[in-house]
């Protein structure tokens, strides 16, 4: 029963999806207020439709529903009930139901929240999420119903992957679903504005939040994700250059660029066109992420032509999406009037740099993820791209976007002077010559390359504090004064100093912990120590043990620095019996100075076991900044000018007070 | 119309072509490497640290047939070949050499610490120079090499079962017998 309320919802979301996807949008060419405030009403009902599905899934999954066949491939009576509530979408079928979800939640909420937007914008952008709300149920619907029944169905279901019993990884989905979906958003308003052929500053303040949200919640995701391959893979790798992986890291890139480009539409009612370009691509890139992970044509294009039905659809749906909003964007783009004149030096100026090296950096991952696709398509060679090819063209483009980031919020709007920055900058080299010395000094070896990371990570943090610094007249007024300025920034200068602390960190953290870490592999007796990083690691045994769904073999170490004791860390490997599998559990004592990592493996048949001991010097600076960045776009997105309707007079001040502070 | 405006949408025309292309004409035929039935390029490589002795097209043509993998510690799809080249080694029929591609000594090392080494030489490529002139178009692949040094066959990608079967196998045997 449960299965077909499920499958009724979504049925009555498609209906209403192309009803919302069509008549607003007619409303609003014909100027027809009765039919462009339908999509409001429509959006609700597509909410409460897709709702009423996931819940029949999750209450299917809940109630371990065996009798539908998504709940038996995926589910498992033992499983524990975190695990099972998060297999509803750690599937192709019932991620793709989540996707939907937020999609109608999304479209509800611009029609909720939007209600200071002009009637034809509003209809346009609900039409065009009702659009893709068309796609993704069809495809859901036909391809991948996560309804269908199985008879008889089986005594107990197949399980998850262990892999993905775990709570990093419940979670990581979900966020970046939020990522991907909320860069619908922004595409909608793009392409409204396409149709509209008018983007103006009071645009660009309704798809900046959007962007910050969603690039939000992609910062979140990504972490989540490379925070579960660092503790569950074993291996003390956090990031692979994995298709799955980029697919999730070219939009973030993109929109990292259009956050950006966003606040020059603002302010200077400059580069339009790019920023819908950017918008565009940014969702065309999660799209893209989304169907081919999930459809697996990235890992082996076998999968995808096995299905052909899936492939058939996939394809034409992007198509028509990202073909169709480009060929839109070729035909009407031209037409947009830019707005502000500005020389190459200047505030917008560096955005532009900015946006260059995002977009070029999204195009180069974009080409190593796609090529082996190509590859195996054409001539039936499976091939890996690799880490060599990434490093080799990701770090030439990222090293000048962090310099230059330090200048970017020195500089005026329309012409700045570059010299004065410059001067604003000596504290920066100074420290810059410090850490580089001190990281040389205590290290006293290196690659080149760590080296690098430490003077960027310096330079960035000086920056970001000289900038605040001036920002608030430090040392050139009194204290108070100061404190006072300090504490009337708009949110949105907060914002960016935290974002690019965040930045800062995230760099410390890859450099140091890819440079200096060390790792030792031995086969360890019980009593036996070894040392590594200056740590003593002395191994006192294992055991075995039953877990609820797996049984466990625990080894136990006890960690040691200058005879006093750090940790007792108890690394685990785990075998499953639904799967089949064994999981490593790696024993991590997270540090601010570094992460003592251990992992236990297979006994060698004379009382030994194999372990492998990392230290990771400031290998959590890179979460702990994706966190910093999160909440620094989380202060941007609080900014009084996008909770204060377009037209109000302290809207003006405040813009004002924020120009003055170069915001 | 602007060309500038037009390049997103030719760009994201090419994209969908191949993807098109991939879905209905997929038959995974492989284009043989240039090199097939001819010498192997001459090079010289020093082995992976502690992992076997030097590698050179010298090596190649002792007179018996040998298998030369090219591998990396960053390629994921080697570790799933893995498991049939430490057998095919274990078994002893047949020398394997492995050639590393772009990779440090260091990370080779580990992996092959990590993994096993099924191969009686290595060689470092740490440039990647020697795999352009095998025609090397990504990692793993695997040459099957004649007992003169001509290149008899090669496998893209990693060695499947069926690889192991029709190509592999009846050349070791045929060349004994």
């Amino acid at each position: 029963m449960i299965g077909e309320i499920g499958h009724f919802g979504l049925i009555l979301a498609l209906v209403v999806a192309v009803l919302q996807g069509t008549l607003p949008m007619i409303g609003a060419s014909k100027g027809n207020v009765a039919l462009m405030r339908f999509a409001s009403s429509a959006a609700l009902v597509q909410f409460l439709a897709v709702s009423i599905s996931f819940i029949a899934l999750t209450i299917a999954y809940v109630g371990s529903d065996f009798s539908i066949v998504n709940v038996a491939q995926n589910s498992h009576s033992l499983k524990p009930m975190l695990y099972k509530i998060s297999g509803v979408w750690g599937n192709h079928e019932g991620s793709l139901l989540l996707w939907a979800w937020i999609l109608a939640l999304f479209g509800f909420a611009v029609a909720a929240f939007g209600r200071n937007l002009p009637d034809g914008l509003k209809a346009r952008v609900l039409s065009v999420q009702g659009m893709i709300g068309i796609g993704f149920l069809l495809f859901i619907l036909f391809t991948s119903n996560p309804f269908e029944r199985i008879d008889p169905a089986p005594f107990d279901g197949r399980g998850l992957n262990p892999l993905l019993q775990d709570p990093g990884l419940a979670f990581h989905p979900p966020f970046l679903y939020l990522g991907y979906v909320g860069l619908s958003i922004t595409f909608s308003f793009a392409i409204a504005a396409l149709i509209e052929g008018k983007v103006d500053p009071a645009w660009a303040r309704w798809v900046r939040p959007w962007t910050l949200a969603a690039w939000g919640f992609l910062t979140l995701g990504i972490a989540l994700g490379s925070w579960w391959a660092y503790y569950e893979l074993g291996w003390g790798g956090w990031w692979f250059w994995d298709p799955v992986e980029n697919a999730s890291f070219m939009p973030w890139l993109v929109s990292t660029a259009l956050l950006h480009s966003a606040i020059v539409v603002e302010k200077r009612d400059a580069l339009k066109n790019w920023t819908i370009l950017l918008a565009i691509i940014a969702f065309s890139l999660s799209l893209l992420g989304t169907f081919l992970v999930r459809s697996g044509v990235l890992n082996s294009v076998h999968a995808f032509a096995s299905d052909p039905a899936r492939g058939v659809f996939i394809l034409g749906f992007l198509v028509l999406v990202i073909g169709g909003s480009l060929i839109l964007y070729a035909v009407r783009a031209p037409t947009m009037k830019g707005g502000g004149l500005f020389a190459p030096i200047s505030r917008e100026g560096a955005l532009i740099l900015n946006n260059l090296l995002l977009s070029t950096a999204a195009a180069t991952v974009l080409l190593g993820t796609l090529y082996p696709l190509f590859l195996d398509a054409l001539s039936g060679a499976k091939v890996s791209v690799g880490p060599p090819y990434f490093n080799a063209t990701f770090l030439p483009l990222i090293i000048p976007l962090i310099i230059a980031l330090a200048f970017g919020p020195f500089l005026a709007w329309k012409r700045a002077d570059l010299k004065g920055v410059f001067s604003r900058l000596k504290l920066a080299i100074v420290s810059v010559c410090v850490i580089v010395g001190v990281s040389w000094w205590v290290t006293d070896d290196g690659p080149i390359l760590a080296f690098v990371g430490m003077g960027l990570f310096a330079w960035l943090v000086t920056a970001v504090f000289v900038e605040l610094a001036d920002r608030i007249k430090l040392f050139r007024t009194s204290l108070r004064q100061s404190l006072k300025r300090f504490l009337n920034l708009p949110r949105s200068a907060y914002g960016m100093s935290i974002a690019h602390l965040g930045v800062a960190m995230v760099i410390l953290g890859v450099t140091a912990s890819e440079a200096w870490q060390s790792e030792r592999l031995d086969v360890m007796q019980p009593g036996e120590t070894v040392v590594v990083g200056g740590y003593d690691f002395q191994f006192e045994g294992a055991e075995r043990l039953e877990g609820p769904n797996y049984g466990i073999l625990r080894g136990s170490f006890n960690v040691k620095r200058n005879g006093s004791l750090v940790a007792d860390l108890r690394p685990e490997q785990r075998v499953y019996e639904s799967p089949p599998m064994e999981t490593t559990e790696a024993a991590i004592w997270p540090m601010l100075s570094a992460d003592l990592y251990v992992v236990i493996g297979e006994e060698d048949g004379k009382g030994g076991y194999a372990t492998r001991i990392y230290h990771k010097p400031f290998i959590s600076w890179i979460w702990i900044g994706a966190i910093v960045m999160f909440i620094g776009g989380g202060f941007s997105l609080s900014d009084r000018r996008f909770r204060i309707g377009a037209a109000s007079a302290r809207k003006k001040q405040t813009q004002k007070t924020a120009e003055a502070a170069g915001a | 119309m602007k060309l500038s405006f037009m390049a997103p949408v030719i760009t994201f025309a090419g994209i969908a072509g191949v993807m098109f292309y991939a879905l209905f004409y997929l038959d995974p035929k492989e284009i043989p490497s240039e090199l097939l039935d001819k010498k192997s390029p001459v090079f010289a490589l020093e082995a992976v640290p502690g992992y076997g002795e030097n590698l050179s097209s010298e090596n190649l043509k002792e007179g018996k047939i040998t298998l030369l993998n090219v591998f990396a510690s960053w390629c994921v799809a080697c570790l799933a070949e893995h498991p049939t080249l430490m057998e095919l080694s274990r078994q002893g029929k047949i020398d394997i050499y492995g050639l590393n591609y772009k990779d440090t000594p260091d990370a080779a090392a580990k992996w092959l610490r990590r993994n096993g080494s099924p191969y009686a030489r290595t060689g470092m490529d740490l440039k990647g120079r020697v795999g352009i002139d095998f025609g090397v178009y990504g990692v793993p692949e695997t040459f099957i090499m004649g007992p003169d040094g001509t290149i008899l066959d090669k496998i893209i990608g990693p060695i499947t079962e069926k690889d192991l079967k029709n190509r592999i196998l009846p050349r070791i045997d045929g060349g004994e017998g």
